[in-house]
C-alpha cells in the first residue's frame, strides 16, 4: 500500500471535512434547540462567501495589503451572515413556533430557494473570481504535497472555531443558557432564560460559523457563485445526522468522516461516486442508526 | 385565489388576442435560449447578437423592404421549457430561428421545428450528433462541433506533445463528457495509454483528492471536458499540489474570468478554441457596436450568433422569401460574410469555413498555436 | 410597545443595511471597477417599509383570528356566493363542470399548438401535485424526492422504448408499476422514520435517483438524455407533431379527470381514511389498530403511482428527456404547488398548479422571478395560511350530533 498517497488522502479528506463541519454546526446547534432542520443554512454559507467577495472586491480596487483585505473580509461575511440567520430566524421560522412541525422545514426549503434567486438575480448567475489574498507560506514546504497554504488556512480556523465555540458553551453564561435551552426549554423558561433571544443567539452564532466556512472556501477555491450553498448545505447536513444531529462533538466527527470518506471514495474508487456516497452514507444512517455515531436515543412522546 | 383567476383570464385573453397579428409587412426571427435563469451567461450574449444584427439591418430598410422583427423566446436551458418556446415560435409564424443555446433543448425542440419545416441555426450547440447522424436536415449550426474540438486537441496532444499517458476529467455534463470521451476515443485508438477517466463534482468544496490521484496517475497531459469555472479551481489545485501537468480543454475553458481566477497558476494551459478573427473588420464592427449598446464586453456565444443571423438575413434576402427549402439551399450554396471569417454550410449543417485553433497561455494571455484545423 | 410605523421604519434601516453588500454593490472583477447602486437599496428600504406595514396588520389579524383578506360587507358576501353558485347544488354543479370540461375539449382546436403545448405541461403537474397530495397532503408524510418517481416512469418509457422497441401504451402501466415499485423500494426502509428525517431521506433518494441516471452512461446515455422517443400510437399509426401533441392533450386531460376522480374517492375510502388518521398523529393511529406499514407504503404507492404515469407522458410528450429536468428544484416546485394549494385539498392543487405554470409562461416578466416567487410563496403560506388557497375538506364528526341521537 502507498502510505503517502493514503495521508495525501486523508489530509485532502480533512479540509473538506473541517469546512464540512463548521457548516454542520450550524444545522446541530438549531436542531438541539427548535428540532428543525434550518434547510437554508447552506445559503447563509453562500451569502457568507458573497458578502466576502464583494468586500474584499471594494477593498481591493481601493488597494488595501492583501492580509488586512482577508481579515476584514472574513469579519464582514460573519458580521453579515450573522445578520442574515438572525433574520431569517425572527421571519421565517419565529411565526411557526408551535405549529406543525412540517411547517418550519417548509418555510426553511422557501426560504432557500428564495435567498438562492435573491443572490442570483440581484448579482449574476456567472461564477465570480475570488481575489488571491493568502501569502505563501514556506513552512509548509517540509509536508509537501500534503497541505497548501489555504488547506493549513482551513484546518487552523476551523480548529479554532470548533475550540471557541466549545468554551463559549461550555463556560459563558450565555452558552450555559443555551444548553438549558436546549435540554428542557420550559424548565429553562421557568428559570428566566429568554428563549426567544437564545434561539436568535444561536442562529447567530451557526450562521458566523458558517459564514467562516464560506470565506475559508471562497479563498481556497478562488470563486463564489450563487448555487455553491445547497451541496455543500446537504452534505454539511449529512455530516450533521452521522455524528447525531443536536450534538456539537458530533457535528465535529461527522463532518471529518463525511470528508476522509468522500476523499478515499475519489482516491480509490471514482469521483463518479463521491456525492452518491454523502447521499447514500446519509440514507443508511438515518434508516439503521438515526441518531448517529454521538447522539442520544429519543422517544417520541404522544 | 379569485384575484388570481381574473389575472389569468386577463392574460388568456389579451394572449388570444393578440395571437393573431396581422403584421404581414414585417419578416420575424425567433431567437431561442437561455434568457434568464441561472444559466443566462450563456443564453443572453446571443440575444444581444441577434438585437444588433436586426437593428442594423433594419436602418438599412429591412430586407427585401421589410422591416426585421425579433422574437425572443426564453426557454432557461431546459428541456421542457424549450417544447414550450418552440411551439411559441411556430405559432408566431417565425420565417427562422436562430438558437436554441444548449444541446439538450435543441434535442427537445428540433422535433417541433422539423414538423413545421422550420429552419433552426444554432451558435452554440455543439453536441456531434445533431448534424453528424444526418437526421435534422433543417438544423445548421455556426459552432464547431465537439468531434472537431476533440480532432484538434487530441492531434496536439499526440504530434505537439507526444504524450504517452492521459489522465481525463470531466463535469458530467453533455458537453464534457463528450469532449474527453471523443478525445479518448481518438487517443486510445493512436495506443496512447488511459490513465484516468472520471467525473468531478463542479460544485464540491474541495479537488485535492482527485489532483492527488491525478498526481499518482502520472500522465503526461490532463484532457479537462467542462467550463471555466471548474477548470479554473483544478488549476489552482493543480498548481497548489505542485502537480504541473498541463491541462488540455474545450472552448468552454478559453475566458477571460479564466485567467483572472487562475491568475499565474494559469501558465501552460490549452484550449482549443475558433481561430482568432479579431483582426477582421466584422469583427471590429460587432464588438464595438456590442460596446456601445450594452456597454460591456460581447458575451459567450455572441460572435458565432452575429454570424447566424447574418447567415439568416443573407439567406433570405438571396432566396427572395422565407421559403424553407429556398432559404436551405440558399444557406449552403452562398458564402457569408461574418466577424468569425466567410462562412457557409457543408451537407450535414456545419459551418464550413470555420477554423479552430489550439490556444496555450502565456504570460497571461491566451496565445494562437500554429496548430489548427479548418472544417469543410 | 413600538407603534407598527416606527416598526416598519426600524425594519426598513434594518433591512437596507443587510441587502447592502449584496444589493449595493456590483462588482466588475476584470474591469476593476465598482458600482453603487444606492438606488436599488432605497427603492428596497421603501418597499420593506411598505411590506413591514402589512406584515405587522396581518399578524394583528392572524392574532384576533380574523381573515386576512374581508371585503366589503355585501360585496364579499355576494362574490362568495357568486363564486360557489356553480357548486351549490347537484344541478347547477353538473352544468358547470360540464361547460368547463366542453371548454378544455374544444381548447386545441380552438387554439394555437402553443396554447395547447403549454396547458399540457400545466396538466402534467397537475398530475404531479396531486400525485404528491397523497403523500403530503392526504398522509402527511413529507416527501422532497418525488421528481425521482416522475424520473422512473420516463425513463421506463424511454429505455424500453429503445431497447425494446415497446410502445407508449404498453409502457403507460410499466412506468406506473415501476414508480410503485420504486416507491415502495423507499417506503420500506424508512417505515421508522417520520417528519423532517423521512425528508430529507426522499431528498437524498431523488438525487441518488438523478446521479444514477447521470452516471450509468451505458443505459441512460447520461447527461445526453434519449431522444427520438415516439408518441403515442393512435390505432397503431404514429401521428405528426401537431396531431400528437393534441392527442396527448386529450390524453392528459383524461389522465387529469382520471386522477380527481380516484383521488376523490381514495380521501373517502377506508385507506384514505387511514392515510388521514396518518397524518394526524402516528402513535395514536397506530393504537387505534391501523397497520401503520402498510398505510404508510400504500401511501408511498399510490404517490408514486401518478408520477409514474405523468414520466411517461412527458418523455412521449418532450420526445427528449435528460436528468437536467428531474432535479430537486423540481421536486420543491410540485411541492410548493401543494402547499399553496391546501394539503389535501384538490381544487385548490388544482389551481396552484395552473397557477404555477401557466402565470410565468404568459407573464414572460415575471419568468425572471419565478423561484424567488416560489420560494417566498412557501414561506408566506406556512406563517399566514398553511391551509394553502382552499381548505381541504376534512371529516367532521359533531359529538352532539351524536349525543342528541343517543338522547
Amino acid at each position: 500500500m502507498d502510505v503517502q498517497y493514503f495521508i495525501e488522502l486523508f489530509f485532502s479528506g480533512l479540509t473538506r471535512g473541517s469546512i464540512y463541519a463548521l457548516i454542520a454546526l450550524g444545522y446541530t446547534l438549531v436542531y438541539g434547540i427548535i428540532e428543525l432542520i434550518n434547510f437554508a443554512h447552506g445559503e447563509i454559507y453562500m451569502l457568507g462567501a458573497f458578502t466576502a467577495l464583494l468586500v474584499a472586491g471594494v477593498l481591493g480596487i481601493m488597494g488595501f495589503p492583501a492580509g488586512g483585505i482577508l481579515v476584514v473580509a472574513a469579519l464582514a461575511a460573519i458580521i453579515w451572515s450573522a445578520a442574515y440567520g438572525f433574520t431569517l430566524e425572527k421571519v421565517a421560522y419565529k411565526p411557526l413556533r408551535g405549529a406543525p412541525r412540517l411547517s418550519p422545514l417548509i418555510s426553511a426549503i422557501g426560504m432557500s430557494i428564495f435567498l438562492q434567486n435573491y443572490v442570483l438575480l440581484a448579482q449574476t448567475s456567472e461564477y465570480l473570481p475570488f481575489p488571491r489574498l493568502l501569502p505563501d507560506m514556506e513552512f509548509l514546504d517540509y509536508i509537501d504535497n500534503i497541505m497548501g497554504p489555504s488547506d493549513f488556512l482551513i484546518l487552523v480556523c476551523s480548529m479554532l472555531a470548533m475550540v471557541a465555540l466549545t468554551i463559549f458553551i461550555r463556560y459563558t453564561k450565555m452558552g450555559k443558557a443555551m444548553r438549558a435551552t436546549a435540554q428542557n426549554r420550559k424548565m429553562a423558561l421557568l428559570l428566566g432564560i429568554n428563549a426567544d433571544r437564545i434561539i436568535s443567539l444561536t442562529f447567530i452564532v451557526g450562521s458566523s460559523l458558517a459564514a467562516l466556512g464560506g470565506v475559508l472556501i471562497a479563498s481556497h477555491m478562488g470563486q463564489v457563485n450563487f448555487s455553491i450553498g445547497f451541496l455543500a448545505g446537504l452534505k454539511a447536513f449529512t455530516a450533521a445526522v452521522l455524528g447525531g444531529i443536536g450534538s456539537i462533538p458530533g457535528a465535529v466527527v461527522g463532518g471529518l468522516v463525511l470528508g476522509i470518506a468522500e476523499s478515499f471514495t475519489t482516491g480509490y474508487l471514482s469521483g463518479n461516486y463521491e456525492d452518491a456516497l454523502a447521499f447514500a452514507l446519509l440514507i443508511f444512517i438515518l434508516i439503521f442508526r438515526p441518531d448517529g455515531i454521538l447522539g442520544k436515543a429519543k422517544v417520541q412522546k404522544v | 385565489m379569485k384575484k388570481g383567476i381574473s389575472w389569468l383570464a386577463a392574460a388568456l385573453l389579451t394572449t388570444a388576442l393578440a395571437a393573431p397579428a396581422l403584421a404581414e409587412d414585417t419578416i420575424k426571427i425567433g431567437v431561442q435560449g437561455a434568457h434568464s435563469g441561472d444559466l443566462a451567461s450563456y443564453g443572453v450574449p446571443s440575444l444581444n447578437a441577434a438585437k444588433l444584427v436586426i437593428e442594423e439591418a433594419n436602418a438599412k430598410g429591412g430586407v427585401l423592404g421589410k422591416k426585421i422583427e425579433l422574437v425572443a423566446q426564453d426557454d432557461q436551458c431546459k428541456p421542457e421549457l424549450a417544447t414550450n418556446a418552440a411551439t411559441k415560435l411556430i405559432s408566431d409564424g417565425v420565417a427562422a430561428v436562430m438558437g436554441p443555446i444548449c444541446s439538450g433543448p435543441t434535442n427537445a425542440a428540433l422535433p417541433m421545428f422539423e414538423s413545421a419545416k422550420l429552419i433552426s441555426i444554432s451558435p452554440t450547440a455543439t453536441t456531434p450528433a445533431l448534424t453528424l447522424e444526418g437526421k435534422h436536415p433543417y438544423f445548421l449550426r455556426t459552432v464547431a462541433h465537439d468531434n472537431a474540438q476533440a480532432e484538434l486537441t487530441s492531434g496536439y496532444i499526440k504530434d505537439v506533445i507526444k504524450a504517452k499517458k492521459v489522465a481525463y476529467l470531466h463535469d458530467n455534463g453533455e458537453y464534457g463528457k463528450g469532449f474527453a470521451t471523443q478525445n479518448r476515443n481518438i487517443l486510445e485508438k493512436a495506443g496512447i495509454e488511459t490513465v484516468l477517466f472520471e467525473a468531478v463534482t463542479p460544485d464540491a468544496v474541495d479537488f485535492s483528492s482527485v489532483v492527488r490521484k491525478l498526481r499518482r496517475a502520472k500522465a503526461d497531459v490532463l484532457v479537462f471536458g467542462g467550463y471555466q469555472p471548474t477548470a479554473s479551481k483544478l488549476v489552482q489545485q493543480m498548481r497548489r499540489d505542485r502537480v504541473d501537468t498541463p491541462l488540455m480543454g474545450p472552448d468552454g475553458v478559453k475566458d477571460e474570468t479564466f485567467l483572472k481566477m487562475t491568475g499565474k497558476d494559469s501558465e501552460g494551459v490549452l484550449a482549443s478554441y475558433p481561430k482568432d478573427t479579431s483582426s477582421l473588420d466584422m469583427y471590429k464592427k460587432a464588438r464595438e457596436a456590442h460596446v456601445k449598446q450594452f456597454g460591456t464586453e460581447p458575451g459567450f456565444g455572441f460572435y458565432n450568433a452575429y454570424a447566424a443571423m447574418q447567415a439568416i438575413l443573407k439567406a433570405i434576402e438571396t432566396s427572395g422569401g422565407t421559403d424553407t427549402a429556398k432559404l436551405l439551399e440558399a444557406l449552403k450554396s452562398n458564402e457569408v460574410d461574418t466577424p468569425l471569417g466567410k462562412l457557409s454550410f457543408n451537407k450535414s449543417g456545419d459551418a464550413a469555413g470555420l477554423g479552430l485553433s489550439v490556444y496555450v497561455v502565456k504570460d497571461g494571455k491566451f496565445v494562437e498555436t500554429d496548430h489548427t484545423i479548418t472544417l469543410h | 410597545m413600538m407603534r407598527p410605523v416606527s416598526k416598519a421604519l426600524l425594519a426598513s434601516i434594518w433591512f437596507m443595511l443587510l441587502t447592502f453588500p449584496v444589493m449595493g454593490i456590483k462588482l466588475n472583477t476584470v474591469k476593476q471597477t465598482v458600482e453603487w447602486q444606492f438606488d436599488r437599496i432605497i427603492l428596497l428600504g421603501v418597499a420593506i417599509f411598505f411590506l413591514s406595514l402589512l406584515w405587522n396588520w396581518c399578524f394583528s389579524r392572524k392574532g384576533r383570528g380574523l381573515p386576512l383578506i374581508a371585503l366589503p360587507t355585501g360585496m364579499g358576501a355576494r362574490l362568495g356566493r357568486l363564486c360557489s353558485l356553480p357548486l351549490r347544488d347537484g344541478r347547477s354543479r353538473a352544468v358547470s363542470l360540464t361547460v368547463l370540461l366542453l371548454v378544455m375539449l374544444i381548447m386545441p382546436l380552438a387554439s394555437s399548438f402553443y396554447q395547447t403545448n403549454i396547458m399540457i405541461l400545466a396538466m402534467l403537474y397537475v398530475m404531479l401535485a396531486l400525485g404528491l397530495n397523497i403523500a403530503v397532503g392526504i398522509a402527511g408524510q413529507l416527501v422532497l424526492g418525488y421528481v425521482a418517481f416522475y424520473a422512473v416512469g420516463a425513463y421506463a418509457y424511454a429505455l424500453l422504448n429503445q431497447f425494446f422497441g415497446l410502445g407508449f401504451w404498453a409502457c403507460l402501466p410499466v412506468g406506473g408499476l415501476l414508480a410503485v415499485l420504486f416507491g415502495l423500494a423507499l417506503g420500506f426502509p424508512v417505515l421508522r422514520l417520520r417528519g423532517d428525517y423521512l425528508a430529507i431521506v426522499t431528498l437524498g433518494f431523488g438525487e441518488i435517483v438523478r446521479l444514477t441516471l447521470l452516471n450509468w452512461t451505458s443505459l441512460t446515455g447520461g447527461s445526453g438524455g434519449i431522444k427520438n422517443i415516439p408518441g403515442p400510437s393512435f390505432f397503431g399509426k404514429q401521428l405528426s407533431i401537431e396531431g400528437n401533441t393534441i392527442f396527448i392533450y386529450y390524453l392528459v386531460l383524461l389522465a387529469v379527470i382520471l386522477t380527481i376522480v380516484v383521488i376523490t374517492r381514495l380521501k373517502n375510502s377506508r385507506v384514505g381514511l387511514a392515510l388521514q388518521a396518518l397524518r394526524e398523529d402516528e402513535i395514536a393511529c397506530e393504537a387505534m389498530g391501523i397497520d401503520l406499514a402498510r398505510v404508510k407504503l400504500s401511501a408511498f404507492a399510490l404517490s408514486s403511482c401518478w408520477a409514474g404515469f405523468a414520466g411517461v407522458i412527458f418523455a412521449a410528450k418532450s420526445t427528449f428527456i435528460n436528468p437536467a429536468s428531474f432535479t430537486f428544484m423540481e421536486s420543491a416546485m410540485i411541492l410548493s404547488m401543494v402547499v399553496l394549494g391546501g394539503m389535501g385539498s384538490i381544487v385548490g392543487v388544482v389551481i396552484a398548479a395552473l397557477i404555477l405554470i401557466l402565470a410565468p409562461e404568459y407573464l414572460r416578466a415575471f419568468s425572471d422571478y419565478r423561484m424567488l416567487i416560489f420560494g417566498a410563496i412557501m414561506v408566506v403560506m406556512m406563517i399566514f395560511r398553511p391551509q394553502g388557497l382552499v381548505t381541504g375538506e376534512r371529516r367532521k364528526y359533531r359529538i352532539s350530533a351524536l349525543k342528541g341521537e343517543q338522547a
